[in-house]
């Protein structure tokens, strides 16, 4: 039985290597953030934390086995966010 | 039962929706990104305008309690996706068990946020404080952000288990099961929320210093 959102039921190994990979990727941030290179391993930290944040969103989350209109929909609302940011900065950043 | 009422029960399932449900949840989480996300932004200019200030006070948290706290929900979150995965397949008991698994991993994400909270009150850092008031303003900011992001999260991970509670009432219930697992994976999808922000909140407090 399947549901009808997803072509098949992901396997259990699916779960288990994105868990391990997000696991591998907190030990690369801490580890990391002992390199004293102050605003670099913020950008450093992001960065990761987005790539993690991307394999919840695509496996956890099952964007990866979803209809097309769920990744339009998030990629809509990161840009949306990512305008607000800018902006903010676009001021802050001058003044 | 009279033949109107039958028909009046087998209307309301029709109206059963699992792509709108969905859909809906998504639009929800989508609320929950802007809400997050603009205190991110707030800590990101306060990072910008009052930088030492900031990893000062990233260093009198606790790493190791912050590393911990990020290991405990994405495993809770492993767990999460685990208890959909049972139920698809029929397996009522071992969804269960998962989503009580979840559910202790919220109460241990939980516990270690509050002695966190009152070690820094036991040093006399709490929103108000006159110890906090006596600090650099920049830290008075960081340390203001730090109680309101991870009170708002923590917020969250009791109505995310609270969630976790009603949905396994309803896998028991018989009213969710892999005919009609919306429900449970739309409370998957929430709490996989709560650890995305836990993902960006560990490392922009815990490890800037």
């Amino acid at each position: 039985m399947s549901d009808q959102n997803n072509h098949h039921i992901v396997p259990y190994s699916i779960y288990f290597n994105v868990w391990l990979a997000l696991l591998a990727l907190t030990v690369v941030t801490v580890a990391v953030s002992y390199v004293d290179m102050r605003n670099v391993a913020i950008l450093t930290a992001v960065l990761i934390a987005t790539v993690k944040c991307t394999l919840v969103l695509l496996y956890f989350m099952h964007i990866r086995f979803s209809k097309l209109l769920y990744t339009v929909m998030i990629l809509s609302v990161l840009g949306t966010y990512a305008i607000f940011l800018g902006l903010t900065f676009a001021d802050y950043g001058y003044r | 039962m009279s033949h109107q009422t039958t028909a009046a029960v087998n209307q309301a399932h029709e109206h059963h929706d699992p792509v709108a449900n969905k859909i809906g949840m998504w639009l929800f989480l989508f609320t929950e990104v802007l809400l997050f996300g603009a205190l991110f932004i707030t800590y990101a200019v306060y990072l910008t305008l009052h930088n030492w200030d900031f990893m000062a006070g990233s260093r009198e948290l606790d790493r190791l309690m912050g590393a911990g706290n990020t290991v405990i929900l994405l495993t809770s979150s492993l767990s999460m996706a685990l208890a959909i995965g049972a139920l698809e397949r029929g397996k009522k008991a071992l969804s269960l068990v998962m989503l009580g698994l979840t559910l202790l991993f919220s109460f241990g994400f939980l516990l270690i946020k509050s002695v966190e909270w009152s070690h820094k009150f036991h040093h006399g850092i709490w929103p108000g404080a006159e110890h906090l008031a006596a600090m650099n303003q920049g830290q008075q900011v960081f340390f203001g952000l730090y109680f309101t992001m991870t009170g708002l999260h923590a917020l969250h991970v009791i109505i995310g288990a609270l969630a976790i509670i009603f949905a396994a009432v309803m896998i028991i219930r018989g009213k969710v099961h892999a005919g009609r697992i919306d429900l449970l994976e739309n409370t998957g999808l929430y709490w996989h929320l709560v650890d995305l922000v836990w993902i960006f909140l560990f490392p922009l407090f815990y490890l800037i210093g």
